[in-house]
Parts: C-alpha cells; sequence; structure tokens
C-alpha cells in the first residue's frame, strides 16, 4: 500500500538515481570530446577570466579577513593560555592551507562562478540556443562544457593559492599590529613546523572540488527546463548543491589524504 | 531526399507522432501545418535528431539518422541542415559576425579571412547590412530572425528547415521572410521544409502541404488540391484560418 511519506522518499530517491547517472553520461561525454575534438582556446580564456580572474577580488577579500580573523582568535586565546601569542603563524597557516583555503575558495565560486555557468547554461538550453548548436555541426558538449571544465581545474587550484597567500598576509598583519609579533617570528613559525606536504593536502583536495562544481553546474543547466523561472530555479539548485557537496566531500578527501600520508 | 518511416514520438505516455510516413522530394518546399501544440516542431526536431524518435526511420540520402546513437554519423548528416529557429536563437554572448560565421568554421573548410566577406554577402541576402558589430539584444524581433537565416544558409545547406518563420513578425517583416523563403529555394535551390500555423502561408509558398491532426498527417497534398480536401480536420482549419476552398482571390483577409 502505498503512503504518502514513503511514496515521497521513493520518488526523491529515484530521481537523486537518475541525476547521478545522468551526470556519469554528461562526464563520459566530456572526456570523449576532451580527447576528440580541436582545442577551443578561445572560450576557454573566456571562461577561465569568468571563472577564475572574476573571482578573485570576492576570494581575496574573503581570505583576507578570514586570515586576520583566525589570527586574531587564536592569539587572544593563547595569551589567555600561556600569556604569549604563540604560534599564530602555524595556527593560521595550518588552517588556511589545509581546510580554510581551498573550501573557502570553493565555496566562493561556486556561488559566484557556478551561478554564472548554470545561468547561462540553462539560458542557452532554453533559449533553444543548444539546439541551434547542433544544427550548426558543433556539439554542446565540446563548445560549452569542455572549456568550463578546462577552465575550473585550472582557476580553482590556482585561486585557492593565491587565497592561501593573501590569508597568511592578512594574518601576519594583525598579528604585528594587534598581537605584537614580528612578522620574522610569524613566518618563522611558519616554516619550521609546516611542510609541502600540508599544501598539497589542501591543494589537491581543490581538484575534487573543481570537478564537482564544474559537473554540478553544467548538468543542472543543461537539465534546465521552463523559462526564466527554471534558469532561476536550476541556478539556485547548482549553488546550493555544490556548497553542501563542498563540505561533504571535503571530509572523505580529506580522510582519505589523511590515511595515504598527506 | 529525406524519407520519413512509421516515425512515432511520445513525451511520457503522450503520443505526439504516431506513424507518420512521407517522401520529401528534393527542391520542394514541404509545409507542414496544424494548430499550436500539435506536434509540427516536433515533428521537424525529430527530421535533424534534434528530438530522438520511439521508432521509425529518418532517411536523409538514405542514410537513417532515426536511431543511431553515432555522434559522427549524425554530425554528418546535420552538416546537410539549416535551421531557422522559432526565436532565431542567436548566440548571445556573440556578435552578428560571429553568429552568422558559426556554421562556417565548424561545417565548412572556407579560410577565416573570408569569414567577413561571406558574412555581409549573406546579411546583405537577408536584407541586412553595418550589423554585423551588433550583439543580439541590439536587434529587433524581425531583424534576429532575418540574422538566424543568413547564420542557416551561410554554409549553404541542402536542406532548410523553418520552425514558425512568420510568429511574432509585424506584417512588414512577414512579407519580407515569405520572400526570403522563395527566394531561397530559387536562388541557392534548396529543399525546404517549413512549419507553421499560418496556413495562407503554407498555401501560398509550398509545393505541397501537410496537415497534422492527432498526431498523423491527414492530408498530404499540391496546395489546390489541399483547399478541396474533405478532411474534416482540415476543413476546420481552413475555417477557422479565414481560407476559402476557390484560391486565394477569395481568402477572407
Amino acid at each position: 500500500m502505498k503512503h504518502p511519506i514513503t511514496e515521497h522518499i521513493g520518488r526523491e530517491f529515484i530521481s537523486l538515481s537518475e541525476s547521478l547517472g545522468g551526470a556519469a553520461l554528461m562526464f563520459k561525454s566530456v572526456v570523449f570530446w576532451f580527447f576528440r575534438s580541436k582545442f577551443e582556446l578561445k572560450e576557454t580564456i573566456k571562461q577561465c577570466v569568468t571563472i577564475g580572474v572574476d573571482s578573485f577580488t570576492v576570494t581575496a577579500l574573503t581570505s583576507f579577513f578570514t586570515g586576520m580573523v583566525l589570527a586574531l582568535q587564536m592569539g587572544q586565546s593563547m595569551k589567555n593560555l600561556f600569556n604569549e601569542p604563540m604560534f599564530i603563524g602555524t595556527m593560521v597557516a595550518f588552517s588556511l592551507l589545509k581546510e580554510l583555503g581551498p573550501v573557502l575558495t570553493s565555496i566562493v565560486v561556486a556561488g559566484r562562478a557556478g551561478a554564472v555557468v548554470t545561468a547561462e547554461i540553462g539560458t542557452m538550453k532554453v533559449t533553444e540556443q543548444i539546439d541551434a548548436l547542433y544544427t550548426l555541426g558543433t556539439n554542446p558538449t565540446r563548445y560549452l562544457l569542455v572549456p568550463r571544465y578546462i577552465a575550473f581545474l585550472i582557476m580553482l587550484p590556482l585561486l585557492t593559492v593565491f587565497a592561501d597567500f593573501i590569508g597568511v598576509a592578512g594574518g601576519c598583519i594583525v598579528g604585528m599590529v594587534k598581537l605584537g609579533v614580528p612578522s620574522a617570528v610569524y613566518f618563522d613559525d611558519i616554516f619550521t613546523y609546516l611542510d609541502t606536504s600540508d599544501f598539497l593536502h589542501g591543494f589537491i583536495k581543490t581538484y575534487f572540488f573543481a570537478f564537482m562544481i564544474a559537473t554540478v553546474s553544467c548538468y543542472k543547466g543543461l537539465n534546465t527546463k521552463g523559462g526564466a523561472e527554471g534558469v532561476g530555479k536550476a541556478t539556485t539548485e547548482a549553488v546550493v548543491v555544490s556548497m553542501v557537496l563542498v563540505m561533504v566531500l571535503d571530509y572523505f578527501i580529506s580522510a582519505l589524504l589523511v590515511a595515504v600520508g598527506l | 531526399m529525406i524519407e520519413i518511416k512509421n516515425l512515432n514520438k511520445a513525451f511520457g505516455e503522450k503520443r505526439i507522432l504516431k506513424d507518420i510516413n512521407v517522401e520529401i522530394r528534393d527542391g520542394e518546399l514541404f509545409s507542414v501545418i496544424g494548430p499550436s501544440g500539435i506536434g509540427k516542431s516536433t515533428f521537424i526536431k525529430c527530421l535533424i535528431r534534434l528530438l530522438r524518435p520511439e521508432s521509425g526511420q529518418i532517411l536523409v540520402d538514405g542514410v537513417d539518422i532515426g536511431s543511431t546513437s553515432n555522434e559522427f554519423t549524425l554530425a554528418k548528416v546535420r552538416r546537410s541542415f539549416g535551421y531557422l529557429f522559432q526565436e532565431g536563437a542567436l548566440f548571445d554572448s556573440l556578435t552578428v559576425l560571429e553568429n552568422v560565421a558559426f556554421g562556417l568554421r565548424y561545417l565548412t573548410d572556407v579560410p577565416k579571412s573570408d569569414y567577413p566577406r561571406i558574412v555581409k554577402e549573406k546579411l546583405a541576402l537577408v536584407g541586412l547590412k553595418d550589423v554585423e558589430h551588433l550583439k543580439p539584444s541590439e536587434l529587433s524581433v524581425g531583424m534576429k530572425k532575418r540574422v538566424s537565416l543568413a547564420r542557416s544558409v551561410a554554409a549553404e545547406p541542402k536542406y532548410m528547415l523553418y520552425d514558425e518563420p512568420t510568429t511574432g513578425l509585424d506584417p512588414v517583416t512577414t512579407g519580407m521572410v515569405k520572400d526570403l523563403i522563395t527566394d531561397m529555394r530559387a536562388k541557392l535551390k534548396i529543399t525546404s521544409v517549413v512549419v507553421t500555423h499560418d496556413l495562407s502561408l503554407a498555401l501560398e509558398l509550398s509545393s505541397r502541404v501537410a496537415m497534422l491532426y492527432g498526431g498523423e498527417f491527414v492530408e498530404v497534398s499540391e496546395p489546390a488540391k489541399f483547399r478541396q480536401s474533405e478532411n474534416k480536420g482540415v476543413r476546420e482549419f481552413m475555417e477557422i484560418s479565414n481560407l476559402s476552398r476557390t484560391g486565394p482571390d477569395k481568402d477572407c483577409k
């Protein structure tokens, strides 16, 4: 006998399965066209600008203030515990390089660039521009998706590296001005207690995040239905799903990287 | 020649096209008419496999694209088609020049240096000039449709598909589009398929007219014979369109 709750759960499960299957097929098509088609240099550069360059200011501000607040809170805690703001550089850099840099940058990029990608592809879908691509001898995966995947995979790790540096600099400023920690001590802490593997831990994660944001944004765009309302709905869904998945993926990839010694 | 054999298309439980059988001969202008929402656009999208039919064959010059999943076969067959979309479907991010040259880049081996000249020629063909640098958002609906037509014919297709070519246009632009469709056929020898709910347009321009009703072609004939059809669906549509059985002179305008 049907029950409204079980029916709802069942419908949601089927819908989720369909989406996962659809996304997998879309990715298969991306891989196929990546190796079989001429490289769309102009479109790829354009997407690198949209996804990377245009997101730089927001990413930089987010990271700068995150570094500052980390230094402030940790410095204050250390002062309360040990009467001295110890290891500020180590703690700020450790938090930023391993977790906050990659995660916050991915969330900013998912919210800004992911939304742009979904809205653009979604609008093209509802105005028949995707169909027009087929009629003009171009596969939409080749022309639209491959350049966006490449752009996400290049720009998100790059933005994260910038975010790490900017965040550490923000922490350094608060350390010097507010906590009285000389910059030499701040950076000495960083270089003494952190090594390349700490940086790589965060850096590797960004590739997973970039791949996931590209997949969600493109898939939601290509499956947009209806007019302007449908585009808005698809964009919101893409941003929400990407942000949640960044957090979920972060735990599992971190666990995996820790297990392999990174 | 395009041969359609036992074409069926459904969306969920709803059957849109039921066992359609028709041949579209080389050089002819074949119109499909019917009320809005009856499946005309579905039919034309199946012809170029923008929609995949449930069953049936679509033979384009002998190549069946009805059920193939081979991207390269589909791409090769699609190269022989031009498609005028109902709303134009111009790429918003590109200029008029880039839009019209788009097909040249992917469908032909024309050198890039020739694009501006060819684009200018094709725009002149649709009565436009000095609009190459404009973006689609800067064009009127009629201009968008004409640019879209220029884009469709830029790569000189063998077949041209028109989806509601006069919908949303003022009478002057409608007349212009009618002339363009006739010119394309006369000058470029293109085989054309027009889907429209404008019966007067279909009867005026076509070699043959097909009436899509209840998912089937209830009448396929030359315009003069079409007017005399005793089919109930055709009669009703003629009456709604204020057209007489005897000919254009007696039509109520």
